[in-house]
């Protein structure tokens, strides 16, 4: 086994930046926007540079440089596998192009510097999150994540942001309690906080009642963080009051990096899955997909549509995963559990791209136009044509029109859905995907189309920062529907569905040196 | 086991007041007791009967100690409780700036 | 903000040093008894807030330490990240490794890095602690004008 030596750069860089802002900012102007843009496209490139390479086993790190003791792993373990590659590299690159982003954006707000180091510091977590293998060391990194992202929902300090960051606080911190319990029971059944050193003790262990009971607990807490169906009502709120690239931020990829990805994680590699819980997770998932989408429909606030349009397209996820989950339960066919697996996985990296360029091109209209209520807009397209145009394929992507890799992600996830023998499943899905078209269509006809409304007369297109991280988006849009072919689809994404279904690849850190 | 069942209902207290209480610094006390049970817990999981503190010192006799690592990571919690907490009460203190109130009942602007 | 009565300022003033040490024992010790840089840190930042409740302070005063305690923060929380990362050059090129010569077992200088990161830890939660207060104080002074 190899320690490779570059991945505590992900937790370090960000962190160092976070903590250097507040003391060097103040000297030198403009230090804030370049380090952080700096550390994000560095990040960028190492991810891309691994992913290139190909990670065949996984890769690990120990903090401290301790040893195992006899066969106990002692060392808190840093994890570089298939699945975290990918997940870093959406994370840095939404992170860096936001990040670009919020230059002109942030103008506006009196204390820049606060904004970047929060902003560092909200990334630091989501990496650590991503890459550490030890149970509280993850809920160290998701508290620094969240409690970042509670200050920066809150930073526009109105009325709104400030009722909207105290929801998600208390419900964030219901969540972590969750979370924090469950690590508790787990601890106590097994005496040991390594992921994959628990694995191999559940995997020997009898069937127990309490590691089905903190399975369920951490589900409601992770459920929480990522704003499943019945636990969705903090994210309207947070994400809509937010400025707009930390709503790009959170809704792009913070829900999905501390939600998603634990729930993955621990569900895929930690825990011996059973029948039930699957049934669960895939149930959550159709019902977040369809409560959402309805609740997107009606409402009238550009940022708040596509809040709920994110707990929707959340649902599409957890039930491609859901799905492989059952699948491989039954003992049915892998290749379909596969294919269903790397349906959700693909519309992840998907809805990060096409939802953080929504929201970035929400906030260009309220850059401009102060305004975010739909009956009050109109006509911009002749206005503003990139951020019109970005928007509009976006939408497209997001509701599933070809070519466009938001199509490709929900048809795997059908045409899984279909040889897995889930017909409702896969039928619900194509209905919500038509309601997805219908409430993008009334986005983009009140928006951009239709009449020019009096009160927003002479706008100008965004600054160029600005317009920048829209195209290299809505480029990512029509680009990232080519993973789908067959060569590219090998290289890039199946490494990262075998580390979820050989469960045995990830123990592999175990049996080193 | 009664010390478990003690600190599950402590943790129930703590729910019940973020859910029924009204104002915006007693949901913030009810979430920290909430908090201070699972500490509590985590205490309670690397206790040993005649346990000794696990530091080295000349002349130790007992070869029982109790177990460091809950404890270790009970401290973590209390920092990272710590910048929750204020987190909140400054939320909590700006809200009372724009609404004049610490009723959540009257702090809702955001509907829908 | 006003300070207090006489009495609690002439108990203030001969105590408040006898905190301050206290604090600065708990953190150099922090290897060898319980404590360590946090709740040592926490007793430093405690003699700081009696100092300023008992003595009181106009907001702009407040506002002007508020600025000077987060950058000590900021500061101390890097002083921290540079001793984990200067790990990765020295001896074993780990990060987090004990890369100083660890000494002998209760002497108060052993334990290679750990006295170094408990004094940054103190002065990190230190100022944040104390950040943390004045932040609140100047809120409950703007709220009340």
């Amino acid at each position: 086994m190899i320690m490779e030596p570059l991945i505590p750069l992900y937790v370090i860089l960000p962190l160092g930046a976070a903590f250097l802002i507040p003391v060097i900012g103040r000297l030198i102007k403009g230090f804030q926007k370049t380090i952080t843009s700096l550390v994000f496209l560095f990040l960028l490139g190492l991810s891309i540079k691994f992913i290139i390479s190909g990670i065949n086993e996984p890769l690990s790190y120990r903090i401290g440089g301790w040893e195992p003791v006899a066969g106990i792993p002692i060392a808190i373990y840093f994890i570089l596998d298939g699945l975290s590659i990918f997940m870093l590299c959406i994370v840095n690159l939404i992170a860096f192009l936001s990040g670009f982003y919020a230059i002109s954006y942030i103008k506006k707000f009196t204390a820049e510097n606060n904004f970047y180091a929060l902003f560092s510091l909200m990334v630091a977590g989501m990496n650590g999150v991503i890459l550490t293998g030890d149970l509280f060391n993850l809920f160290v990194f998701l508290e620094i994540a969240v409690i970042a992202s509670y200050a920066l929902v809150a930073f526009g300090i109105e009325k709104e942001e400030l009722e909207a960051s105290f929801k998600y606080q208390v419900l964030g911190g219901l969540a972590s309690l969750l979370i924090l319990f469950s690590i508790g029971l787990l601890y106590w059944n097994t005496k040991t906080l390594n992921i994959a050193d628990i694995a191999t003790i559940v995997k020997t262990g009898a069937y127990n009642k309490i590691l089905i009971f903190s399975q369920l607990v951490l589900l409601a807490g992770f459920g929480l963080k990522a704003a499943i169906i019945p636990f969705h009502a903090w994210l309207p709120d947070a994400h809509s009051s937010a400025p707009s690239p930390i709503s790009s931020m959170l809704s792009g990829v913070l829900i999905k990096a501390i939600g998603i990805y634990a729930i993955i994680r621990l569900f895929f590699n930690m825990f011996a899955i059973s029948h039930e819980v699957a049934l669960t997770l895939t149930t959550l998932g159709v019902l977040s997909m369809v409560i959402g989408s309805l609740l997107a429909i009606g409402q009238w606030d550009i940022k708040r549509m596509l809040a709920y349009s994110s707990i929707s397209q959340v649902g599409y996820i957890i039930m491609g995963i859901g799905i492989g989950l059952l699948i491989l339960t039954t003992n049915g066919n892998k290749t379909i559990a596969a294919l269903s697996i790397f349906g959700g996985l693909f519309h992840l990296v998907n809805h990060a791209v096409f939802k953080g360029l929504l929201f970035l091109s929400a906030g260009a209209v309220e850059h401009r136009t102060g305004i975010r209520d739909l009956n009050k807009l109109g006509g911009l397209s002749g206005k503003m044509p990139i951020t019109s145009s970005s928007s509009l394929i976006a939408s497209l992507a997001i509701s599933g029109i070809p070519p466009f890799n938001g199509f490709f992600s929900k048809l795997v996830i059908i045409i899984a859905a279909i040889q897995g023998q889930f017909y409702w499943l896969a039928g619900i899905a194509i209905v919500i995907s038509i309601i997805t078209l219908a409430y993008f269509l009334k986005l983009q006809k009140n928006t951009f189309y239709g009449d020019v409304k009096n009160k927003i007369d002479n706008i100008k297109e965004v600054p160029f920062t600005m317009c920048f991280s829209m195209i290299v988006l809505a480029i990512l849009c029509v680009c990232l529907s080519l993973l789908i072919i067959p060569g590219i689809r090998e290289a890039v994404i199946e490494p990262v569905v075998n580390t979820l279904i050989n469960k045995a690849n990830y123990l592999l850190i175990l049996s080193e040196i | 086991m009664i010390v478990y069942l003690l600190c599950f209902i402590l943790f129930l207290v703590g729910l019940f007041g973020v859910l029924t209480k009204r104002n915006v610094i007693k949901i913030v006390i009810g979430l920290s007791i909430m908090e201070f049970s699972i500490f509590l817990f985590f205490a309670l999981i690397g206790y040993i009967d005649e346990g000794l503190a696990p530091i080295i010192v000349q002349n130790i006799s007992s070869t029982k100690f109790v177990d460091p690592l809950p404890q270790a990571m009970v401290l973590t919690a209390i920092v990272i409780g710590l910048a929750t907490n204020s987190m909140l009460l400054a939320i909590a203190i700006r809200l009372y700036k724009k609404y004049n109130t610490f009723d959540i009942r009257k702090i809702n602007s955001l509907k829908g | 903000m006003n300070g207090m009565t006489p009495i609690v300022k002439k108990v203030t003033q001969l105590i408040v040093g006898l905190i301050f040490l206290y604090g600065i024992y708990i953190i150099t010790h922090g290897h060898l008894t319980p404590g360590g840089g946090f709740a040592g840190g926490a007793v430093v930042a405690g003699s700081f807030i009696l100092l300023v409740l008992a003595y009181g302070s106009d907001i702009l005063k407040l506002k002007k330490r508020e600025e000077g305690s987060s950058v000590v923060e900021s500061l101390g929380i890097f002083l921290f990240i540079v001793l984990a990362f200067a790990a990765i050059f020295i001896g074993t090129k780990v990060f987090f490794a004990n890369y100083l010569p660890k000494g002998v077992i209760g002497e108060l200088i052993s334990a290679g890095v750990i006295p170094l990161y408990n004094i940054a830890v103190g002065i990190e939660v230190a100022a944040a602690l104390f950040t943390i207060f004045l932040a609140l104080v100047i809120y409950k002074e703007e709220v009340l004008k």
